[in-house]
């Protein structure tokens, strides 16, 4: 847009004060966690003594990140699937006109505007080894004894016990997927199905050319936002499982949380939450890259 | 046409039973919240409460009721500033075009991304040495700053689609930039508004992070930090744990259900593109 070269200036003055702000606590503290990372400090006492690469060695030894860390991969892995397979097929069934559709519509969302917190108390009981489903199951004449959140069970380097985590939190965002896959199908004009079904497409095959791969930037999406919800995972296993026994529900975020300020390991906490970062960048920067290079003219 | 009618009545089906299963956790915190004392231990969770009550609701609002309170006086003031630092932020960096603009707003954009717990030490330590710690307002101030990357790619989004021809009419009408933003700009920025107000609202009013790590004492905690120490105490019975998560739950449920519209919007420019 065409503007005065003084009003431009104004307008960058503007901007400017904000900005510095939003960057120093951004970047200026991204830069600091990153400076403390490389300290002793671990315990109450801040002490900026530079030890190299020591707490992070430390942390890829320990048993618990490890464990933190195949976590997160399942987790990410299995909430990334259900969500995109579960969210399409609950799109698809809505975009079939079917009668009563808002109040669907609304029901598979309404989740998304609960806290982890709230979810994470709620499943906590439904999933309770005593009286949560297993309890269900015995009313109906089962013999239950699942341990859910609370099993040591692992298969292949699986635990188990994520099985509870990863339904509470797919119930959280099926509806999310649900909705971009909507938004994206209802973009598809109606000639271009009405026509393929006069060229006699059947309904997989209307889905097969057309619907998918329309959908398939909105898959790729959706799997950028929702795997970085996942890595940074932290308010639903907190308030749902904790870190379990033996870490089975343990994720960086708690135990970053954890080893900070329950530990005062603030130098172990931000060498775990620098590994976040660098995680989330891996996934976002790319997708930043390419979304915003659009953009440009 | 036979198979047209049955893959009807199929889509159909799973769609009700896809809704039966969502909301059967609503189930689960209705039923108990209403359960008297006297019947919670002995009751199963899944059989249908016999006698309601609102003991359950009645000892989580006195103990979460200040709570409540706290977390309305954290997200209004939150929201509100979202909306004009969100719309002035957005504005320049859709329309006024300056030396490397679209680099520096990915930079901006970056902030929503990052996991928050790698800033946290050193935001802890900086709240200390202002003297904000421990207190409302550091949340506040806290929630504000780390709400400007989504506030302005929402109004950056918003902006850029309004017309050039437009803002510079006001400007062949004398205007100055200022003038074109407060008298153009603003009137026709209603909608947007909207969505950003309920997406900051929903947002800090479910951040659970911040507030825990920010605020020690209990009596300015807001309601999800004060929500996980009432669900953490097993002496607690479910009554009072269900109905407090549901109390906890209304204010961005009934957000959702009565402007659903502005929610989703707002959920849908969380993947950067308007």
């Amino acid at each position: 847009m065409y503007c005065a070269k003084k009003d431009r200036r104004i307008a960058v003055l503007i901007l400017l004060p904000m900005l510095l702000l939003l960057f120093i606590f951004v970047y200026g503290f991204i830069a600091w966690s990153l400076r403390i990372s490389f300290t002793d400090w671990n315990s109450i006492i801040p002490n900026m003594t530079l030890v190299g690469f020591e707490n992070y060695a430390r942390l890829f030894e320990s048993q618990r990140f490890q464990t933190d860390i195949r976590n997160t991969i399942s987790f990410t892995l299995f909430f990334l699937v259900i969500c995109i397979v579960g969210g399409f097929f609950l799109s698809y069934l809505l975009y079939s006109k079917l009668r009563g559709e808002s109040v669907l519509r609304t029901i598979y969302l309404f989740p998304l505007s609960l806290s982890f917190v709230v979810t994470g108390v709620l499943w906590r009981w439904i999933f309770s080894p005593e009286v949560g489903i297993n309890s269900l199951f015995r009313m109906m004449g089962f013999k239950a004894t699942f341990g859910w959140f609370t099993s040591t069970y692992s298969i292949m380097g699986f635990n188990v016990a994520l099985i509870a985590l990863i339904i509470a939190a797919s119930w959280q965002y099926l509806g999310y997927t649900m909705a971009m896959f909507l938004a994206g199908l209802r973009g598809i004009p109606d000639q271009l199905i009405e026509s393929a079904q006069i060229d006699g497409a059947g309904e997989l095959a209307t889905m097969w050319y057309i619907i998918l791969p329309i959908i398939k930037p909105i898959t790729f999406s959706a799997m950028i936002v929702l795997g970085h919800i996942s890595l940074k995972i932290f308010d639903l296993a907190y308030a749902m499982t904790g870190k379990g026994p033996a870490f089975v529900t343990d994720f960086p975020g708690l135990f970053m949380f954890e080893t900070t300020f329950r530990g005062n390991h603030y130098a172990e906490g931000a060498a775990i939450s620098i590994i976040m970062l660098i995680l989330v960048a891996v996934v976002i920067v790319p997708y930043l890259y390419s979304t915003l290079r659009g953009d440009s003219e | 046409m036979i198979t047209k009618k049955s893959s009807k009545i199929l889509k159909y089906t799973l769609a009700y039973i896809a809704a039966i299963l969502f909301l059967f956790p609503l189930y689960v915190i209705f039923n108990n919240s209403l359960k008297p004392f006297a019947d919670v231990r002995i009751s199963e969770m899944w059989i249908p409460a016999r006698n309601i009550s609102f003991e359950g609701y009645a000892e989580a609002f006195v103990k979460l009721g200040q709570n409540i309170q706290n977390s309305f006086m954290l997200v209004i003031p939150v929201s509100l500033f979202s909306v004009v630092f969100g719309a002035i932020i957005g504005f320049i960096f859709a329309k006024v075009k300056f030396r490397y603009s679209n680099i520096i707003f990915a930079f901006v954009i970056f902030g929503m991304f990052i996991p928050y717990q790698s800033i946290l030490i050193p935001l802890v330590r900086t709240m200390n040495t202002v003297g904000l710690y421990g207190h409302l307002s550091g949340l506040i101030v806290t929630h504000i700053i780390y709400g400007l990357p989504i506030s302005s790619l929402m109004f950056r989004n918003y902006y850029a689609k309004l017309p050039d021809e437009l803002l510079e009419a006001g400007m062949i009408d004398g205007l100055r930039l200022a003038g074109v933003f407060h008298k153009v700009v603003v009137p026709v920025s209603l909608p947007t508004m909207v969505v950003v107000l309920i997406w900051q609202f929903t947002s800090v009013w479910n951040d659970f992070l911040f507030a825990v790590t920010l605020t020690q004492r209990p009596s300015i905690q807001p309601i999800t930090v004060a929500l996980q120490n009432l669900a953490g105490t097993q002496v607690i019975e479910w009554n009072v744990q269900m109905a407090g998560a549901l109390i906890a739950a209304i204010p961005t449920l009934l957000v959702y259900i009565f402007l659903g519209k502005y929610f989703i919007q707002g959920l849908l420019s969380g993947s950067v593109k308007g």
